[in-house]
């Protein structure tokens, strides 16, 4: 469903070239729930940012559904890294937008905003203007809108880390719960290794910047999984153990 | 929303305001009081009456313009062609800054002109105005306009390009169109700067129309202070110096209104 080509991308940082990714290749099919995972800067973000149609690759293509990305790919929901939420507009209408910008009706709009208000837990918030909020309460907010919004593609980047360890195992159940209710194929990015094994079909280990491919695991976990539980069982510990051999690698290059 | 505007209210009640205290009104009303009284003293025996009157004589045709109602209509001259002026060249301004804001292409290619018509002293224009719209109210009218227009414009202009481009990414994404990204996004973005504009431009709407009225007129303060320095009457020039003077502070005071009713803008434009 997505194909990324031999994708290379390079940024002019003043008189320096900055390379975030290079010849980067991924097929991902629909309903495939992808973690990608890195150290940070890696160019991570770019990569979704070139799905999501807001970079074009200096090299390579981004095939979506056949076709290449050439503008704006309006069938992704994309949970960038800062949240962007509109600062005048409350909670519940920030929620909302997608559907305001649809047409939806008002009352029905209110409705749908308010119940995955309450799945994310931030009900008796709704009428909160964003610079009320922490950043956690920000980021479910954001979560909120991309779930309520239903998109075909779902990206995430680094969606749930400024959340605490219980509130992130709710959304993480939330997550998963929701993607297979909307069939939604999911590429999210993450630092937390135990995170992406819990979620994903399949984990992609990336090299420092530049990034390129380091390891592509398939986690073939029973679905649907128990967040909470998954984790003690003995085939999560050993993908788990390969993953982080291979991730200590890029580590320590990284800080030598 | 209620619990957040009832917040705002206490915030701008609790700012300490910067003449605030009994003890200094009184000094300030002492201050006045000498003046006058100097003023009153200097007057005939040091300096010419002729250059700078004297408060009783000022105080006398303020008494006698406000009883035979003639201040009224000058006042309302002015207070008109300042409204109408402000509000023509606010719509204006906040069109034209929206617009060439969202359109990179045409800014681009009016920039020299608009750079060229914001040099040049606005003022200059007025004889043009007289030439179209006549001697009338509508040339002070469009004076004030023209000052206020360039003002709003770059305000609302610079507000328009300091929109976040991940919020406008952001509606891309989820399916906004061209012209709801402008009104969903943009406009509410710019929103705190183009009040910036109209807050700073008040002032000139006055100076436009006072001035369009001292160039060509027959009525207005602006023609009254011109009117009665040609007559060598100084006692009336400062009797009209007094009116608008006090009539741009009640402007000022209800430009202060509104801001404190906007201040969520500056709040949530952050």
């Amino acid at each position: 469903m997505i194909e990324i080509r031999h994708v290379s991308k390079a940024f002019r940082r003043g008189n320096s070239v900055v390379e975030a990714l290079r010849d980067f290749s991924l097929n991902i099919d629909r309903r495939e729930i992808v973690a990608v995972i890195g150290p940070s800067g890696c160019g991570k973000s770019t990569l979704l940012n070139m799905v999501a149609g807001l970079y074009t690759p200096s090299k390579g293509r981004v095939i979506y559904k056949g076709s290449p990305v050439t503008d704006v790919n309006t069938d992704v929901g994309y949970m960038t890294q800062k949240d962007n939420l509109l600062p005048w507009r409350n909670v519940r209408d920030n929620i909302a937008f997608p559907l305001e910008l649809a047409g939806t009706p008002k009352s029905e709009r209110a409705a749908r905003a308010d119940a995955v208000i309450k799945q994310v837990g931030l009900d008796g918030f709704e009428t909160r203007l964003p610079t009320e909020l922490s950043g956690g309460m920000r980021k479910r907010a954001c979560l909120a809108r991309m779930m309520l919004y239903g998109a075909e593609t779902a990206l995430l980047d680094e969606p749930f880390a400024a959340l605490d360890a219980q509130l992130k195992l709710a959304m993480h159940d939330l997550l998963l719960r929701l993607a297979a209710d909307n069939g939604q194929t999911v590429v999210f990015v993450t630092h937390d290794l135990m995170e992406a094994v819990t979620l994903a079909d399949r984990v992609i280990v990336c090299t420092r910047r530049p990034a390129m491919i380091a390891l592509e695991q398939e986690i073939p976990l029973p679905r649907p999984r128990d967040v909470l539980n998954v984790r003690f069982t003995n085939e999560f510990k050993e993908l788990y153990d390969t993953l982080w051999e291979r991730l200590r690698v890029e580590y320590q290059e990284e800080r030598v | 929303m209620t619990s957040l505007d009832d917040n705002l209210d206490n915030v701008a009640i609790e700012t300490p305001r910067e003449t605030g205290s009994v003890g200094m009104v009184l000094w300030q009303t002492a201050l006045g009081i000498a003046i006058l009284f100097v003023w009153q003293g200097v007057s005939g025996r040091i300096v010419d009456n002729f250059f700078i009157s004297n408060p009783i004589e000022v105080g006398r045709r303020l008494v006698d313009w406000t009883l035979d109602g003639s201040i009224f209509l000058h006042l309302w001259a002015t207070v008109y062609a300042t409204t109408v002026g402000f509000v023509l060249g606010a719509a204006i301004g906040a069109v034209l800054g929206i617009w060439l804001g969202v359109s990179p292409f045409a800014s681009r290619l009016l920039n020299p002109y608009l750079n060229a018509l914001n040099a040049l002293p606005k003022v200059a224009l007025a004889p043009l105005f007289v030439l179209w719209f006549g001697l009338g109210i509508e040339s002070k009218i469009a004076l004030a306009a023209v000052l206020v227009l360039f003002l709003v414009f770059l305000n609302t202009f610079a507000g328009v390009r300091q929109v976040d481009q991940d919020l406008i990414d952001g509606a891309r994404l989820m399916r906004a169109t061209h012209i709801q990204v402008i009104t969903k996004v943009i406009v509410p973005s710019a929103l705190s700067w183009l009040f910036a504009g109209l807050r700073v431009s008040v002032p000139y709407a006055l100076i436009g129309a006072v001035l369009g009225e001292m160039i060509a007129s027959n009525r207005g303060l602006g023609y009254l202070v011109q009117y009665s320095g040609a007559q060598f009457d100084t006692a009336g020039v400062f009797a009209v110096l007094i009116v608008i003077a006090l009539l741009a502070m009640a402007l000022n005071f209800v430009v202060d209104i509104v801001q404190n009713r906007m201040e969520r803008w500056r709040i949530i434009s952050r």
